[in-house]
């Protein structure tokens, strides 16, 4: 198992920039639906995900259209990494039958074949399998694709987690397995539902290796999976990363938070991973404030314009239920 | 005589058969943590300050595991109830749920036996297709569940009570929508389910339905949510001049025949209303048992009211067209007269 830190960012301005963009874009999205749900405009329930950008951001910067992902309960931000767009992604909150998914799914389920995006998984721990199914079809096909599966510290409890590393192990499957560590599943800690300290350290029960980085830090995420997609695209083999990270929300709509400790509370929130990484990116240089002021602007007329058109999209016909079961 | 909500009720029967019997504790994910929700569903609220973290066990995220401990647990003597956040995740325990608690007994000869309690929320929620089916029937079919589907305050508390005391598996599934929960844990499109609660200890024995409406022209059999659309229905219905009888089973296994057949005996009409979906329901098995016993009686084929064979839609226009309702359930008493 490794530690990655941040490193001096090597790589191309253009592409923190863009890095930082996006983290932005999810931030963004997510404050606002955040309203929309407490205003009581949008049906069911909603996992938020600011505190975490950082880790969809720094994963998905390292994927090409045609790798996949899975995902989880927790999914609006892996889908805007990945590059589902918002419009279709806000429709789909609203249940519209523009949405992502025609209404079918939901927030929990939102997906989009074509930037290789599988449908959220909500049930935790689902996703891992099949995204070693994913990865094993690539190996027989002899693609050099790559499956990334998002997971949270909870899931790492599912036997279905201990299943998918040994089969990704045994067969040196290209995926890689990203765990979101925000310390929490639900309202349990997770110091009360694991004994080892780091999920990374699980691992090495399967031969797999692994890496720890600071899921706040768009940089160390991107270098760490960068390493772990290489070798993976190159016949390598899988690997595990356990990005340690907070998420700044409740669980889910319904949450007064008042289970976690205020300090620890504090201490997170203050680690804010859009503020790191807009410093970093001032402090070499590839970002100026004005140029951040214009990328908020700029993302928050695209939100407001994904509201116009969910807010404007047709809802289904109530019989589109039967439609969509059979291929 | 309190009044209190279905979640209320089903806490105050945990708390009760936990005073009354030292060998009951509960397990499940997120039941007992300070500050947290006390089950998804607020059940288990405010008892692990009552009874301690051992006996309100707070599991990993770990359905197949926590219903093994228990059905390990209650071979060992003790009264597990264990819950899953929603009946949705029963199925990442289907190993446990199918091969082992229910078939543990019968395969040792009745030398052992699992006295546990599985709790697990059913409905749709406007949460999509894995946090919204009715899995009754799946266990229905198994032999050696016991499987109760309270829909009131009333018979959540007693009917949990049995279950507790019951020496075999049982499963109770509750209805989200019925729970009450209060602010920030309301659930859209709740239905008042509240009930007085006697003071005095009770609890209701299986097998035992119960007819929450009296009437002569048909007989709609409805569980959990579907009692109450079943109730609107038969409103609008007595404005088409019919007049529906409302039974509720309260168990499907046992399930009482006995009282089922003396109200088609009597109206000479059934309609079955489950959301659980259509197919392979536990609605067809009841038709078929109609159809075996009573059949002279019927003056019009057994209609039933289900769930399309679809996963659950999200969206609200979706949901509602899948969720059956009380004007579905108004025209399939209507194309039976
Ligand atoms: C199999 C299963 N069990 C329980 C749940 C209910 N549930 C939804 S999210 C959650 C917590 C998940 O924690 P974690 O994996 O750490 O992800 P996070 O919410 O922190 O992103 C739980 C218990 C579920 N969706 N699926
Ligand atoms: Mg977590």
């Amino acid at each position: 198992m490794s530690r990655k830190t941040a490193q001096k960012p090597d790589m191309q301005p253009e592409l923190l920039v863009e890095m930082y963009r996006k983290m932005v874009r999810i931030r963004r999205f997510e404050d606002a639906i955040h309203l929309k749900f407490l205003d009581g405009a949008l049906p069911g329930t909603v996992h938020l995900y600011q505190g975490q950008e950082a880790v969809a951001v720094g994963v998905c910067a390292n994927l090409r259209t045609d790798d996949v992902i899975t995902s989880t309960h927790r999914p609006h931000g892996h889908a805007i990494a990945k590059g589902v767009p918002i419009k279709s992604l806000m429709a789909e909150l609203y249940g519209k039958s523009t949405g992502c998914c025609k209404g079918k799914g939901g927030s929990m389920h939102v997906g989009d074949a074509s930037v290789g995006m599988l449908p959220a998984i909500a049930i935790v721990g689902g996703g891992l399998t099949i995204a070693a199914g994913c990865a094993l079809a690539f190996k027989l096909k002899r693609k050099d694709n790559v499956a990334v599966s998002f997971l949270g510290d909870g899931a790492a409890n599912e036997g279905d987690f201990h299943e998918a590393l040994n089969m990704a192990a045994i067969w040196d499957l290209p995926v890689v397995y990203v765990c979101e560590n925000n310390l929490y599943g639900a309202s349990t800690r997770v110091n009360k539902v694991m004994k080892v300290k780091d999920v990374a350290e699980r691992a090495r029960a399967y031969g797999m290796p692994s890496a720890i980085a600071d899921g706040n830090d768009v940089l160390a995420v991107y270098e760490c999976v960068r390493e772990a997609i290489e070798r993976a695209r190159s016949g390598g083999g899988p690997t595990l990363i356990e990005c340690k990270t907070y998420r700044r929300c409740g669980h889910s709509r319904s949450d007064a938070n008042a289970y976690r400790d205020k300090t620890e509370q504090q201490e997170w929130l203050a680690r804010d991973p859009l503020v790191i990484a807009r410093d970093k990116l001032k402090a070499v240089g590839a970002l100026t404030d004005e140029d951040s002021d214009t990328i908020e602007a700029e993302i928050d007329a695209e939100i407001e314009e994904a509201f116009a058109f969910a807010e404007a999209s047709p809802l289904p016909a109530p019989e589109d239920c039967l439609k969509d079961l059979w291929a | 005589m309190p009044k209190l909500t279905y979640g209320e009720a089903l806490r105050q029967a945990i708390k009760e058969e936990m005073e009354r019997d030292e060998r009951v504790f509960c397990i499940g994910e997120d039941i007992g943590i300070e500050g947290g929700f006390g089950g998804a569903f607020t059940v288990t609220l405010g008892l692990s300050e009552i009874f301690g973290h051992e006996r309100i066990l707070d599991t990993p995220i770990s359905e197949a595991g926590l219903t093994g401990v228990a059905i390990g647990a209650a071979l060992m003597g003790m009264r597990p109830i264990a819950d899953v956040q929603y009946c949705d995740f029963l199925f990442c325990a289907m190993d446990q749920m199918i091969n082992e608690a229910p078939k543990i007994r019968y395969m040792s000869g009745g030398a052992f036996s699992v006295p546990m309690v599985m709790r697990a929320p059913v409905g749709a929620t406007a949460r999509g297709a894995q946090h919204a089916q009715s899995v009754e029937s799946y266990f229905a079919h198994c032999p050696g569940w016991k499987i109760a589907c309270p829909s009131n305050a009333y018979d959540a508390k007693g009917l949990l009570k049995t279950a507790v005391r019951d020496d075999n598996p049982v499963l109770v599934f509750e209805h989200k929508k019925l729970y009450g929960a209060k602010g920030i844990r309301k659930v859209e499109g709740a239905i008042d389910a509240s009930s007085e609660i006697p003071d005095e200890e009770y609890t209701i024995p299986f097998g035992q339905a119960r007819v929450v409406r009296e009437g002569k022209d048909v007989t709609i059999l409805a569980n959990l949510r579907m009692v109450y659309e079943a109730g609107f229905a038969a409103e609008a219905l007595a404005e088409d001049g019919v007049d529906a009888e409302i039974i509720d089973p309260r168990t499907l296994n046992p399930f009482d025949y006995e009282t089922l057949y003396r109200s088609v005996r009597k109206t000479g009409r059934l309609v079955i209303v489950h959301e659980d979906t259509l197919t392979g329901g536990w609605g067809a098995e009841v038709a078929a048992k109609v159809m075996e016993d009573v059949f002279d009686y019927l003056d019009a084929p057994v209609k039933r009211v289900c769930a399309p064979d679809t996963p659950a839609p999200f969206s609200p226009p979706m949901e509602e067209f899948y969720v059956p309702g009380k004007e579905r359930i108004r025209q399939g008493v209507l194309s039976q007269q």
